[in-house]
């Protein structure tokens, strides 16, 4: 009844190619930001910033740039991890030895290091396929573990190969705050996300679409495969590149190799899958499940099981929680293979017709 | 169908998260003391004994003495995992608590992170044994406080310790010496000091890195077979040191040329290799069982009834009673402060980072703690905020840890203007200034 779009002529091809082509979407959309903009900040405790909205951000810009490359262009990854790590150092190096680099500049050409980080270990995706690629992908993880560790000049010459950054500026306002950190991250996420939504609505988008449903299909309808593959691995490193920079810069502040090990590779694979494969708003929804569900077990296991006079001790909680959230990854797996992403979109297909299904 | 379910889900987790943040605010005169910790995991084995032993403690001081000054001690232990970004949540999570004094990150990478955030916040951070080594200049890192020793005071002693046993510091020329280590900050600490000592002595130093979590370390153990190096110094953590130790029995390298760091001297590195682990030496800060008379507190006054964290034999275990010692420091800090700022106050985070910094736990004070034997006296200052740099060497006979040396003090004249450099390096980083007399009184 709320959600129905009689009514709702469109005149013109403009019209019919908007974003959200329903009124009722675009009032959402703007409550939503307005809320995230103007209500979070006023509400939100320090804890709730610095421990869940901020991470949660940063995640949701990773798992938007590896849902282009996996999601959109089929192109399976364990290599995120590397690109949000050569991201990382490569905004580092560019902010401590260019005295008076400003930020913005300094995550874009980390960004840029990721890009060509990307293309290089993209090369094998035009010979590999599948999980071939993933396991191919697995080598730019290694390939960067073992760089980042072992030569000096990236972490410049720090004897214990942990860096730091501070004295984090944008257009000269300190970004010091838990709030100032957060509107900075979450407005480079609304940036990029209206980037990435228009680009895979755009030509290039349904190049990568058509590689991934049938990429020798493709190619006989005149899809130059090495272009698209290489530019979804480009675009999509370029964002984890930049998430990278901003995990480490405004999330951790100081850092080591470990930050962005293997085990942040699969979590950005799990996000994208959880969350749903080629689909903007999946990787919001799979990086809240990811980030968000351990921490709220953790501290929710002890209170419930404290309703029934049983104390838990902190191993147990957190054995219990990596058990739940486990046992909820297979659940939600089988119930919805499609991720959270199509679980709401069957939602709004419902609420159409709501209170009258058919 | 489906839909409503995890509406219904999701409502009672927020609820839950609610009920918990609201909740835990309500408690006020209380000393709080966030205690992160790993139970699980890679480096479980060794994280479990330590936790338990400042939970202990603390039970200890509140069963026996009521607390410090009458005020009451509380805790909140949060997982994680050695993991930094779970650490930092958890250091977010508790910091805001009321009373919180201080935190000790049991991990290095975690205080790398921290050491950025504590200044802000005004926390201090206790790593003893652990975390930065230049921090021991307090005149540079306010809030930093790595008590009783550092990697490089560590090395140093080892170094030192190697040479006498050869027979002179100038037998050591031409040897070779080898560094296992674990590939993290943690591993690579120790690194400039070893660095500095082989040019003093003439010895060549080898580095072996190994991949964390340090299960897999054949390729490693084939280069020392290969270049057989004279020693083997083993700076490990966790699953790393036993695998070590096994490896080491598989290659033939013999037990008694390696030596481990304070982290590699524990019982869960060598109690499944037994036998096989017979000669092998550690550093030790602190000894180990169930003779002292605090741990005999802490049987009588916690575990007795049956209110102890974890086994009751594991008591008085060398990563237990570290965490003793630990927990220990943290709350003398607090009755230090108290002594300036009001007794029977609470303690704001500022105001302990002042009783750590003001610290004089001499022999006599230990004794009467019950702490007689158990480590050596520390006293703190502006310009030192470690106290003490004293450790001796341990050695496993296969069933238990003997000590097999005296008491070495890391040598200052060395480990002076290193610190001095590297803290001065990470002032200009940082584009900060060292503490001035004033800020000392502070």
């Amino acid at each position: 009844m709320l959600y129905r779009e009689n009514g709702q002529f469109k005149t013109s091809y403009r019209a019919d190619q908007q974003i959200f082509p329903i009124a009722q979407d675009r009032i959402a959309i703007a409550l939503l930001l307005a809320v995230a903009f103007l209500v979070v900040p006023m509400l939100a405790s320090d804890y709730i910033f610095r421990a869940i909205l901020i991470p949660f951000v940063i995640m949701a810009l990773a798992a938007l740039g590896v849902n282009i490359l996996v999601g959109y262009c089929g192109q399976i990854s364990l290599g995120s991890g590397a690109f949000m790590a050569v991201g990382a150092y490569g905004a580092y190096n560019f902010f401590v030895r260019f005295p008076g680099m400003p930020l913005i500049p300094a995550l874009i050409l980390g960004g840029l290091c990721a890009t060509f980080f990307g293309i290089l270990f993209g090369l094998p995706s035009l010979r590999v396929k599948g999980l071939y690629l993933a396991v191919a992908t697995l080598a730019a993880q290694f390939f960067s573990d073992w760089m980042f560790l072992r030569i000096k000049w990236f972490t410049n010459n720090s004897d214990s190969g942990s860096v730091s950054v501070n004295n984090l500026q944008v257009f000269g306002l300190p970004i010091e705050s838990a709030t100032s950190k957060y509107l900075f991250c979450l407005a480079l996420l609304v940036v990029v996300a209206l980037l990435a939504k228009n680009l895979v609505r755009g030509a290039i988008g349904r190049e990568w679409m058509a590689i991934r449903d049938m990429d020798v299909a493709a190619a006989v309808i005149g899809i130059r495969p090495m272009y698209a593959k290489l530019s979804a691995f480009a675009v999509s490193s370029f964002i984890v590149g930049m998430a990278g920079a901003l995990w480490a810069f405004v999330h951790l502040g100081a850092w080591e190799p470990a930050a962005f090990s293997v085990e942040i590779s699969f979590r950005l694979l799990f996000m994208v899958i959880i969350g749903g494969l080629g689909s903007i708003s999946g990787g919001f929804f799979g990086a809240a499940f990811i980030v968000v569900l351990p921490i709220v077990l953790n501290q929710f296991l002890p209170a419930f099981m404290g309703l029934f006079g049983i104390e838990v001790s902190t191993a147990g909680v957190s054995h219990a929680e990596l058990m739940i959230f486990g046992a909820l990854i297979v659940w939600f797996l089988i119930v919805e293979p499609h991720g959270l992403a199509k679980l709401w979109s069957t939602a709004k297909q419902k609420l159409r017709l709501w209170p009258f299904p058919h | 169908m489906k839909l409503s379910k995890l509406v219904i889900a999701a409502a009672v987790v927020a609820a839950g998260a609610s009920t918990i943040t609201t909740s835990a605010f309500a408690q006020a005169k209380e000393q709080f003391f966030p205690l992160l910790s790993y139970r699980t995991g890679p480096y479980a084995p060794n994280g479990v004994p330590w936790a338990n032993g400042k939970q202990d403690y603390i039970k200890m001081i509140n069963a026996r003495d009521g607390g410090i000054n009458g005020v009451k001690l509380t805790f909140e232990e949060c997982e994680t995992g050695y993991a930094t970004d779970r650490g930092v949540e958890c250091y977010e999570r508790l910091k805001g608590r009321p009373g919180v004094s201080l935190f000790d990150p049991q991990a290095t990478g975690i205080t790398f992170a921290l050491t950025e955030k504590a200044p802000v916040d005004k926390i201090p951070l206790m790593t003893l044994g652990y975390g930065l080594s230049v921090a021991q200049d307090g005149q540079a890192f306010k809030w930093n406080f790595p008590f009783m020793g550092s990697y490089w005071t560590g090395a140093d002693i080892l170094i030192q310790h190697i040479g006498k046993a050869a027979g002179g510091m100038d037998k050591l020329k031409g040897k070779k010496i080898a560094l296992v280590y674990h590939d993290s900050p943690f591993g690579k600490e120790p690194i400039p000091l070893l660095q500095e000592r082989s040019k003093m002595h003439g010895f060549e130093l080898q580095m072996l890195p190994v991949t964390a979590p340090g299960v897999e370390q054949k390729a490693t153990w084939l280069q020392v077979r290969q270049s057989r190096p004279d020693y083997v110094l083993l700076w490990g953590w966790g699953v790393m040191n036993s695998t070590a130790l096994k490896e080491a029995q598989a290659t033939g390298y013999p037990r008694d040329k390696m030596y481990g760091v304070w982290w590699a001297g524990a019982e869960p590195d060598v109690r499944d290799v037994g036998e096989g682990a017979k000669g092998y030496n550690a550093l030790a800060l602190n000894t180990s069982g169930q003779q002292p008379k605090v741990i005999q507190d802490i049987l009588k006054n916690v575990h007795d009834k049956g209110q102890g964290t974890g086994p009751k034999d594991e008591v008085g275990s060398v990563l237990y009673t570290r965490g003793v010692i630990i927990q220990m420091l943290a709350v003398e800090s607090v009755r230090r402060a108290q002594e300036r700022f009001g007794k029977g106050k609470v303690m704001t985070g500022e105001q302990v980072r002042w009783g750590m910094e003001n610290l004089a736990l001499d022999q006599k004070k230990l004794d009467a703690m019950g702490f007689g034997g158990v480590m050596r006296p520390l006293s703190t200052s502006c310009a030192d905020h470690m106290g003490s740099t004293w450790a001796r060497v341990h050695t496993w006979d296969g069933a238990k840890w003997n000590f097999s040396s005296d008491w070495y003090q890391a040598d200052e004249q060395i480990l002076k203007p290193m610190i001095k450099a590297g803290a001065d390096k990470y002032l200009a980083d940082k584009k900060m200034t060292r503490r001035d007399a004033a800020d000392c009184q502070s």
